[in-house]
């Protein structure tokens, strides 16, 4: 009887989760649909027509949508093999033992905290400004030439900006996976005679396979839509140079005022963010077995 | 012989973390060095590191010219506030999943996860027009709504992945000596609670203090937090670095130190239980 009570307490409980989420989701999800089948401007209301898809096929053929993808794939993937490839080092190092740890732990975490608008424009003034900025005066104590950031290599600048943002979070995640690691296998495999380099190959590695496959997702699915620090630095330029599909969107809905481009704009973005979102959701589920 | 070889590594390792440690570190170390600059020092090539004049003055300035307490305020409200709410509806959801499961748990978890990975820009237009024609736009309720919702899943998730550590036999136990469901709420349920949810309350402020994409979109002054109100230094006539050094400093201390508490809740958090 007991059981059968709880049973309906628990879907009485569950349910306003569930439609507040579902209405979340459906409601703007179907008006976007909705508008990106219109031809509709906030400049000129009142003339909405159905147009069919011919939102799609304008914005999958304007020139800046593939400028703008190639920007997404190439910040997305620049981002990912950054905070990896120095993520994994410096997780294996923070795993050693360390005169203060904790600190270096802490210091290390800390621009995870710190918001976007604040990294962005602490980066590209402070740091990367090329008359004043910290990076221009190493420059020149080196005797070279120091770089116009923004103006000579604006998406490399907000790739790194938006690496320093994520190495935090890929490297807490694979030091907190190192730390889960069978300390006596690898004690057994050092009383075999194993190096410190096949103890790494064919013991860390393998473990780290997991848990890098969930930053990798997990990133990427903020990562494609990289907003705030374009924003704030370049507005998506000089010219379309750091436009992402995401800051397209946002200039075609509110700077052109063109709600039935940018919703088209917006479902493919959803599309894309799906294909990402199956995978990560499949290998979440499957942990949720174990 | 072999401890000698450990203190070399010891001391090699140390000193190659401290040095990761220090160069990542180094913008927000730089950034609170220039906050306490004069406006000339800031900007001076070469620049100073220790040796200049310290003042505080700039952190008196960023109140005085544009009211920070105001968007300091509405910063704590909006993300408390959409804290608070999440975690209302969240509390109830998690307990029934974990407790109550059904065949169809599974399932509904994992879609509200799928609603997290819907990317903001895809309802970016029916949100903006919902919001201007029910007068939402720029108010801290409009973004209080949005980011209780945004974060929700987050929030259930969580929960869940605590609730679910439980012990189960510890209610039984409790149902067996009588006790309501209520009180087994109360007295039982509670208390084991406490650390979960102040890490998941924890974790979600920091999460809606640092969002940037609906605040940037949906709020300009009224209801502005800082990530918006620190936005306003980008423009080139307000570039004042070493105030937006100390508006900066301001803005992101608090949740720094937050942030530092909650480092092992944040994997769990971040992973939804993927990694732990």
């Amino acid at each position: 009887m007991a059981t059968q009570q709880t049973q309906i307490l628990g879907r009485v409980l569950l349910t306003p989760a569930v439609v507040l989420l579902f209405i979340w989701m459906i409601v703007p999800l179907a008006m976007t649909i909705y508008f990106s089948t219109l031809h509709y401007s906030l400049l000129d209301p009142g003339t909405e027509s159905f147009v069919g898809l011919e939102n799609f096929r304008y914005f999958l053929t304007d020139p800046a949508f593939l400028t703008s993808l190639q920007n997404t794939l190439v910040l997305v993937g620049s981002v990912l093999a950054i905070t990896i490839l120095l993520g994994t080092p410096l997780a294996l190092l923070l795993d050693q033992p360390v005169i203060g740890r904790n600190i270096v732990r802490l210091m290390v975490i800390a621009p995870f905290f710190v918001m976007p608008t604040v990294s962005a424009l602490v980066w590209k003034n402070l740091l990367m400004h090329p008359v004043s900025g910290l990076f221009a005066f190493i420059a020149k104590s080196f005797g070279a030439t120091p770089i116009d950031w923004f103006t000579d290599a604006p998406l490399v600048a907000v790739v790194l900006i938006v690496s320093w943002e994520w190495l935090p979070f890929a490297t807490l995640i694979l030091l907190t996976a190192l730390q889960s690691q069978d300390e006596e296998q690898k004690e057994a495999a050092e009383m075999d005679g194993a190096g410190a380099l096949s103890k790494f190959i064919y013991l860390t590695l393998p473990h780290l396979a997991r848990p890098i496959t969930v930053v990798i997702l997990i990133e990427t699915i903020f990562l494609l839509t990289v907003f705030a620090e374009i924003f704030v630095t370049t507005g998506g330029g000089p010219g379309l140079q750091t436009t992402n599909i995401a800051f397209l969107i946002y200039a075609q809905a509110l700077i052109q005022f063109d709600v039935g481009n940018a919703s088209a704009g917006g479902l493919v973005a959803v599309v894309i963010a799906n294909i990402v979102a199956f995978f990560l959701v499949r290998i979440i589920g499957r942990n949720l077995e174990a | 012989m072999a401890r000698k070889v450990t203190s070399r590594r010891l001391i090699v390792s140390t000193a190659a973390a401290w040095l990761f440690g220090f160069l990542i570190f180094l913008p927000i170390l730089w950034m609170v060095l220039t906050s306490f600059k004069t406006e000339l020092e800031a900007f001076a090539m070469p620049p100073t590191f220790l040796f200049f004049h310290w003042t505080t003055e700039n952190y008196a300035t960023v109140q005085s010219r544009s009211d920070y307490v105001h968007h300091a305020l509405n910063s704590i409200m909006v993300a408390g506030g959409s804290t608070l709410i999440a975690l209302l509806i969240a509390v109830p959801a998690a307990w029934s999943m974990a407790f109550a499961p059904t065949k169809r748990t599974k399932d509904v978890l994992l879609w509200m996860l799928s609603t997290k990975m819907m990317p903001p820009v895809g309802v970016l237009v029916p949100i903006y027009l919902i919001y201007r024609d029910f007068g939402l736009l720029d108010t801290r309720a409009g973004l209080i709504l949005i980011l209780c919702l945004g974060n929700l899943p987050i929030v259930i998730w969580m929960l869940f992945t605590y609730f679910k550590e439980i012990p189960k036999d510890i209610l039984e136990a409790a149902r067996m000596d009588g006790a309501t469901i209520g009180r087994e709420l109360v007295y039982v349920l509670a208390p084991m609670a406490v650390p979960g949810l102040a890490s998941t309350l924890l974790l979600n402020f920091i999460l809606a203090w640092n969002e940037a994409f609906w605040t940037l979109n949906l709020s300009t002054l009224d209801a502005a937090p800082l990530t918006v109100f620190i936005a306003s230094y980008s423009s080139p006539e307000g570039l004042f670095w070493a105030k937006l050094s100390a508006a900066s400093t301001l803005a992101i201390a608090p949740i720094i130190i937050l942030g530092w508490f909650t480092q092992r809740q944040l994997v769990r958090g971040l992973t939804f239980g993927a990694v732990k």
